[in-house]
């Protein structure tokens, strides 16, 4: 509508407009307040954005500040476009991970492809070079014609977007679940490097600088993009689809090359990414934590439509954008290097000393507002939480072992279980070499890339198992931290930070806001054991569709530092004659396993127990094992238990296989999902000092030439079968369910 | 030996190409913008990948059209070594310099894994490193390798021997008779859509690719000594 049809403030007002923009009633008073009068249409507009749990995690800051965020490593926290962690030699890493979860579910190959490309823009307004892309995902089990196009079309945008603008997608998970047929998740992580003195801020300070607008030029795209993402999704939202912005990895590409040598300039003050909010939340939020104002004239916002009001170009999210504040009377060496590659810089304003956010279109003050009412001063809420009445019926079930027939064909439907099954065929479609530093590939526990120019490596990964943290959120939330920094250390690294991405359903029911609370206080806990702080993340709520909510899904992404390339150890075994040990006690535990789904069909039960203190010292123990040398291999045991993880680790050798021998109930040695453990091969010479060094290893078998999978029990043989079948059970699952008729 | 890395907005296998030959090959090397010129003072040219100009049009197409290619058809028609891969290799294939087109790979999907590839002819300016026949593992990245000629210029090709990679064991693309490589009737201009650049580092799973630069390297030495 053009800006004449717009409603009145009295309108906005008697007729409760602002609640199509997602605001409440106490909200709009607020503003009022604020304000000391009505706001026009746009600056509701403003507000409603800022102020949406997307951008100003109104519902989930409580449950944040439980994070511990600090250490020696860390150089930037949450706050930030992301974090920043030392690595030594006066470099860095930095990263973060967010979700574009909504947009996904109606428009899944946008939807994806600009999760990555906000994601990437995060990374370089810091400063820094991205050098790899991760990904979280999570679908339906892939049994129905919507469910397969959106795992198709999502893969297909992460593919298109990173495989474009040349940052490798090098690891990540996916789960398959029915929770998440409505509602799959998509978290992107980005993970780049920088040098100390490049690090920048995203803040416009110095009254008088000029603000500038570079990259694309603004649409009507993606307009309440934010507001979307902060609502439960159901058969309307397919009518948000104009909320879906659209992506251009070649755009970025120019972009962030030519970011990249405008952070080398001392005539830049302040950059940060337009994402969530575009203009609105960079403007507002470069000078409120300035504690400046800034000015603009939106006639100069470059456009690519006509007849843009100032509520469109302040709310539109169109993508690979960024503002800048430059010292003034120096535009034109900015411009000089945007003008290398083709891109708009414009000077749209300037920096203020009034803390006001203040608009300008068409000769007049079309909005002006206080900038810290904006970025600062949403509500916070405490949302009532409530203990739900499944978590008490789940725990007062005993531990007990599934009956198992058939050993061997059980490992074969684990192996062919989605969740565990091989991804080869998605990361098949990422390239996940360009820029050749990486070491080790997706397919392992975690990637690794090397540090150019050092020894070093940085090893790298994403984990989050759903399913204990919707049976225990508490503990779940401690395993999926253990997890990741297992998977860390079995490539040889030693973690160093986390980045979250906070999925959960609708935070007003106070069983959802529980599970938000209860898996908060777990990754905490697990965070401070293994000196893994927080650096920043993302909060996704209202992943519901229809009413159901997904299950509780904070996606943990770890990056560890490889203080040697020597050091670097990958899951499969290396020559036969090597000896298997597994490292860690094995208990009785099924509850939310590949098992119990696999037999009942769903989850119930206790998730496994996890003590940190032996997870702490256990992966102490195998990095000290990995430093000096003795291991051949590493692999942590996760979904399906041993068997599967003894599987795995054949799958990547030629014509090996391995023969042990466990100990104990046969179903419980096999499948058990009991945490803490690793399976490790050892060459026979070190096997002594391995002993030595970790006394609580178990020998269970060795590497054999026979490439055969056997494994005995206390009353013989378990199973036994070739490593091909097993392996082409595993690596033919998904495609066949892509390929599969609904 | 100075080599010249073609770099083209949304370029991004340059820097990779440029290690390769800095890192590995231990030569000279420097990045050519687009709107380049003059390519005098380089003894050989290497087009890398990537998605110049986003590959929004056909792929290489807009890089064609660029200043800098204009001198790479100068450059070519000297006779001196010219290399283009992956992108490199479509943008060649629109300029003229190589025959047939690049297809989107039979799947319809990008591809990115390390395939076995057959060195079916060793007596080029590229690969006189190689034993022929020899198997070499180089890994592919796109989403249009999919060689393809009319049959008189298959024809030509096998005839003056210009087919001097073919992939080895599964055809990951669809590409006609398996091509992976081909240069042109002269000898001083190939394309290929493997990454010969990516496997130059034992670290990082092969080195099977060096000895394509190595072999410019050799014959351009041979060429300037005597």
């Amino acid at each position: 509508m053009s800006a004449s049809l717009e409603p009145t403030k009295e309108q906005i007002k008697e007729q409760k407009l602002y609640a199509g923009m997602g605001m409440s009633d106490e909200e709009f008073a607020m503003v009022e307040n604020i304000l000391g009068r009505l706001p026009n249409w746009t600056e509701t507009g403003l507000f409603s954005v800022m102020w949406s749990e997307h951008c100003s995690y109104k519902n989930s800051k409580p449950v944040l500040r439980k994070f511990p965020t600090k250490g020696p490593q860390v150089l930037q926290g949450p706050g930030e476009g992301a974090g920043i962690v030392d690595i030594g030699d006066e470099q860095a890493v930095v990263f973060k991970m967010e979700s574009h979860n909504h947009p996904s579910a109606i428009e899944p190959y946008q939807g994806a492809a600009t999760g990555v490309g906000g994601i990437i823009r995060d990374v370089f307004s810091m400063g820094a070079r991205p050098i790899a892309m991760l990904n979280s995902l999570r679908f339906g089990e892939l049994q129905s014609k919507r469910g397969k196009y959106l795992f198709e079309e999502v893969v297909a945008g992460i593919a298109g977007y990173g495989n474009c603008i040349g940052i490798p997608t090098v690891g990540g998970e996916i789960q398959f679940d029915p929770c998440y047929e409505g509602n799959p998740l998509v978290n992107a992580m980005c993970v780049g490097l920088i040098d100390h003195k490049d690090i920048q801020r995203g803040i416009a300070a110095g009254v008088g600088n000029t603000v500038m607008y570079v990259g694309a030029k603004t649409g009507r795209d993606g307009i309440h993009g934010a507001t979307f993402a902060s609502e439960e999704l159901s058969e309307a939202s397919e009518e948000k689809r104009p909320a879906v912005q659209v992506g251009d990895p070649f755009m970025e590409k120019l972009l962030l090359e030519a970011c990249l040598e405008v952070v080398k300039s001392d005539a830049l003050v302040g950059i940060q990414d337009m994402g969530a909010a575009g203009l609105t939340s960079s403007s507002a939020e470069m000078a409120s934590k300035a504690g400046s104002g800034v000015e603009m004239n939106l006639d100069l916002v470059p456009q690519r439509e006509t007849g843009m009001t100032a509520y469109e170009m302040m709310l539109s999210e169109s993508q690979e954008r960024m503002l800048l504040v430059v010292k003034k009377g120096r535009e034109d060496e900015i411009k000089a290097i945007f003008d290398k590659y083709g891109l708009d810089a414009v000077a749209i304003g300037r920096v203020t000393d009034d803390k006001m956010l203040r608009l300008v279109h068409k000769g007049e003050v079309v909005a002006e507002v206080p900038a810290d009412a904006l970025a600062e001063d949403a509500p916070v809420y405490n949302k009532p939480s409530k203990e739900p009445a499944y978590f008490a019926e789940f725990q007062a079930i005993e531990n007990s072992e599934p009956e198992v027939a058939d050993y061997k064909e059980t490992l074969l439907n684990l192996l062919q279980a989605p969740t565990v099954a091989s991804k080869e065929w998605v990361y098949d479609q990422y390239d996940y070499q360009v820029r050749t530093n990486t070491i080790v590939a997706p397919g392992s526990d975690a990637a690794v890339l090397r540090v150019r120019g050092t020894n070093k490596g940085l090893a790298m990964t994403t984990d989050c198992n759903s399913r204990y943290i919707f049976l225990d959120p508490e503990m779940g939330g401690k395993i999926a931290v253990a997890e990741a920094a297992r998977n860390i250390v079995a490539s040889g690294g030693r973690p160093l930070a986390i980045t979250d991405c906070l999925n959960f359903g609708n935070p007003e029911k106070p069983e959802i806001f529980w599970q938000i609370e209860k898996s908060a206080d777990g990754i905490s806990a697990a965070c401070t054991a293994l000196n893994a702080p927080v650096i920043g993340g993302n909060v996704s709520l209202y992943n519901e569709r229809s009413g159901e909510a997904v299950y509780p899904t904070p996606t943990i992404g770890m990056v560890g530092l490889v203080e040697d390339l020597a050091h670097v150890t990958t899951q499969q075994v290396k020559a036969a004659g090597d000896i298997v040990y597994l490292v860690g006690e094995t208990a009785t535990e099924f509850g939310g396993s590949e098992l119990q789904k696999l037999i009942f069909g769903k989850i119930f039960g206790k998730a496994p127990h996890i003590d940190l203190e032996v997870e702490a010292n256990r992966q102490e123990a195998i990095l000290a094992a990995i430093r000096e040398g003795l291991l051949q291999s590493a692999h942590d045991v996760s979904e399906g238990g041993v068997a599967v993880a003894l599987a795995e680790k054949t799958f990547g050798a030629q014509d090996l296989g391995v023969h042990v021998t466990l100990e104990g109930s046969a179903v419980t040695a096999l499948f058990s999902e009991t945490q803490s453990r690793f399976i490790v091969t050892v060459k026979e010479e070190k096997a002594a000092a391995f002993e030595r060094l970790i006394p609580e290893a178990k020998k269970i078998g060795i590497v054999t030439d026979d490439a055969l999978i056997s494994i005995n029990g206390d009353t013989g043989i378990l199973l036994e079968g070739t490593v091909e079948e097993f392996r082409s059970a595993w690596k033919g699952a998904i495609p066949c369910l892509v390929k599969s008729e609904a | 030996m100075k080599f010249a890395v073609l770099v083209f907005p949304g370029s991004n296998c340059d820097i990779d190409m440029y290690h390769a030959i800095k890192d590995e090959l231990g030569e000279e090397v420097e990045y050519v913008w687009h709107d380049a010129t003059d390519l005098s003072e380089f003894d050989g040219v290497l087009i890398p990948g990537g998605f110049s100009y986003g590959d929004y049009l056909r792929c290489g197409a807009m890089a064609n059209q660029s200043n800098v290619m204009a001198e790479v058809k100068k450059f070519a028609q000297a006779g001196k070594p010219v290399l283009g891969v992956c992108n490199g290799f479509q943008i060649l294939t629109e300029a003229g310099l190589l025959p047939g087109a690049l297809l989107r790979n039979k799947n319809l999907k990008f591809m990115c894994r390390t395939v076995g590839l057959k060195v079916t002819n060793n007596d080029t300016l590229f690969t006189n490193q190689y034993e022929a026949g020899e198997v070499i593992n180089i890994p592919i990245a796109h989403g249009e390798g999919n060689y393809f000629c009319d049959d008189k210029t298959l024809a030509e090709l096998k005839a003056n021997n210009q087919i001097v990679f073919t992939y080895s064991g599964e055809n990951p693309n669809g590409s006609l008779e398996d091509i992976a490589g081909i240069i042109n009737e002269r000898g001083n201009v190939l394309g290929m859509m493997p990454h010969p650049e990516r496997a130059v580092d034992a670290l990082l799973g092969s080195n099977d690719g060096l000895k394509v630069f190595k072999s410019i390297v050799k014959m351009w030495r041979e060429s300037h000594v005597s």
